[in-house]
């Protein structure tokens, strides 16, 4: 393969994390590894992508009130025939990235394979690893028809590595009219406040489910989560009745978590939670069944209720410091 | 103002999923039933028709065996009438394939507005909906977390990274709503009644006009090399909580280094 492309998303001239770990998988793959940016920062950018293996950095610029996915699905279809297709397009699994993706797809008449943890060259193609099953199952698959293949890949599936490779060369990437595609406008945006670290790169996560109750005692999980120094996460169950935004949600829909320690609390462990947190280092569950599928991954399981744990647990951190 | 829902009929995800031995897609033989995540755009959109004072809601459906009881559920629920596109020719299809056949559904249709979930709860693939928009020329919004019509456009709160962004997109349009958008209705007995006697229109591919060869698993151009256990995570301990649990807790943090 000679040349990968990857979707670096930044915000003010830092790429995100998941971008350098595209770029880091991206350089076993092929010689010739390119970034295509957008946003404001984008030429800022440009040095910390080349920092993680970029040859060549592509900035499409401000995108102004449009959403990213018409515009860049456009200008990338348009690059690849002006400039050669590359063997693989690598794009993370954002709220952004898969708008750009699924156009690509759309646009190239080319499938995609979304949901990918994994990704090695095998025999001259790519084969993918996608967790099934709540993770039970590790499922390889490679496209057979022509290139380029779009890989969209979950958060933390690879570790982001700096190379010794040097200043990339930057272009501009024209944005060609995208038509009816474009209509969507964004007319404001509102970031949430958030308090401590964010969810996905926290070292402790500890999280809430159904077992609490109620929307109130989800007070509790934040206390703990403050003192930890963590950040409070929580199930689908408990987002899906409105207890906690949907930012909080770890799992298949949510976000993936690979903590140093993921404190369980009131959650039964369904597949959908168990694939965004089984990838932390260390597991503390805490539920009042005993039979919970939590307990067949918890380093620590308690059986209990998290009425009672929680607020023991919360005064003797407290007293500790 | 009409609204066309895509609607996925899946196995139980609550039993046992299995992948056929040759293809290692998923088994979908059994009974089928509405994906849990459709029960979003489904309420959203009778709730939507409901405020601009009239018009239909459509459920959009590809599903192996003519199976219709997915369907039925959202009738149920209120909708007017559903298109099923059931053809063994759409065995395999990967998201491409079935955004295809739902952007010939959506021309004979022609909803103002296709609501779908995010993705589904059996394949997560997560992108149909967006490709399905960029087949028919249209805008998208996808992660809705709240929905309303005014003036031939649509207003979305769509979730961000950091929070959200108030979204205004002109119809005809496709939005994906999130979980929690608005309270599913359950279907009431009336609603199970009334359901039974709504259209079902059958479809094959060829109805809709699509070479066999742009779906099914030959359009997918793709195959699964192999399935494999997982490594296993080994259950640690587990003690009963006899009013000092939290102590073997706060141990534990210490142990790890993040007390």
């Amino acid at each position: 393969m000679d040349k990968v492309w990857v979707l670096a998303e930044q915000s003010a001239g830092s790429p995100s994390a998941i971008a350098l770990e595209l770029l880091s998988k991206a350089r076993d793959l092929a010689q010739q590894v390119e970034a295509i940016t957008y946003g404001a920062g984008g030429q800022l950018a440009a040095a910390t992508l080349g920092e993680y293996g970029a040859t060549k950095v592509f900035d499409a610029g401000d995108l102004g009130d449009s959403l990213p996915g018409p515009k860049l699905a456009a200008a990338i279809a348009a690059l690849a025939a002006s400039e050669g297709a590359p063997g693989a397009i690598l794009v993370g699994m954002t709220y952004d990235g898969r708008d750009v993706a699924a156009r690509l797809s759309a646009r190239l008449d080319r499938p995609l394979l979304t949901n990918v943890v994994g990704l090695a060259k095998e025999d001259d193609s790519l084969v993918t690893e996608h967790a099934i099953f709540g993770a039970t199952k590790v499922l390889k698959a490679r496209f057979t028809g022509e290139g380029p293949g779009i890989f969209v890949v979950r958060a933390k599936s690879f570790a982001a590595e700096p190379s010794s490779s040097g200043v990339p060369e930057t272009a501009a990437l024209d944005l060609p009219d995208a038509g009816a595609t474009d209509a969507a406008k964004v007319k404001g945006r509102h970031a949430e406040e958030r308090e401590g670290p964010a969810l996905d790169e926290a070292p402790v996560v500890v999280s809430g489910g159904r077992g609490l109750g109620s929307a109130e005692n989800y007070a509790l999980i934040e206390e703990l989560a403050k003192l930890l120094k963590g950040a409070a996460g929580a199930s689908r169950a408990i987002v899906d009745a409105g207890w906690v935004p949907y930012s909080h949600q770890v799992g298949q829909t949510g976000k993936t978590v690979k903590p140093t320690v993921y404190i369980a609390c009131g959650i039964s462990g369904a597949t959908q939670h168990m694939v965004g947190m089984k990838g932390a280092k260390n597991i503390v569950a805490i539920n009042k069944d005993q039979d919970a599928p939590i307990f067949s991954i918890a380093d620590l399981g308690v059986v209990g209720d998290v009425h009672k744990v929680l607020p023991k647990l919360i005064e003797a951190v407290k007293s500790r410091s | 103002m009409n609204v066309a829902v895509c609607v996925k009929q899946i196995p139980d995800p609550a039993g046992e999923l299995s992948l056929t031995p040759d293809s290692h897609t998923l088994v979908r033989e059994g009974k089928l039933m509405m994906d849990d995540s459709d029960a979003y755009g489904v309420e959203m959109a009778l709730q939507l028709v409901e405020a601009a004072g009239g018009g239909d809601v459509v459920l959009m459906s590809m599903a192996p065996n003519g199976e219709t009881s997915g369907l039925r559920t959202a009738l149920a629920m209120g909708a007017e009438r559903a298109v099923l596109v059931s053809d063994p020719a759409l065995a395999g299809s990967d998201a491409l394939g079935t955004a295809k056949v739902l952007a010939a559904v959506v021309k004979r249709v022609e909803p103002d507005l296709v609501l779908a979930a995010t993705e589904s709860t059996d394949g997560y693939t997560g992108t149909m909906p967006v490709q399905l928009a960029e087949l028919l020329g249209w805008p998208s919004v996808s992660f809705a977390k709240q929905v309303s019509v005014a003036g031939g456009a649509v207003n979305v709160r769509r979730q961000t990274e950091a929070g959200y962004d108030e979204v205004t997109c002109p119809l005809p349009a496709v939005v994906t709503v999130t979980a929690g958008v608005v309270e599913p209705r359950y279907p009431s007995f009336k609603g199970i009644m009334a359901a039974r006697s709504k259209s079902v229109e059958q479809l094959s591919v060829s109805d809709l006009g699509i070479e066999g060869s742009q779906v099914g698993a030959t359009g997918a151009r793709q195959e699964v090399v192999s399935v494999q256990q997982a490594d296993e995570r080994q259950a640690g301990e587990i003690v009963v909580d006899e009013g000092d649990a939290h102590e073997r807790i706060l141990a534990f943090l210490e142990q790890v280094k993040v007390l």
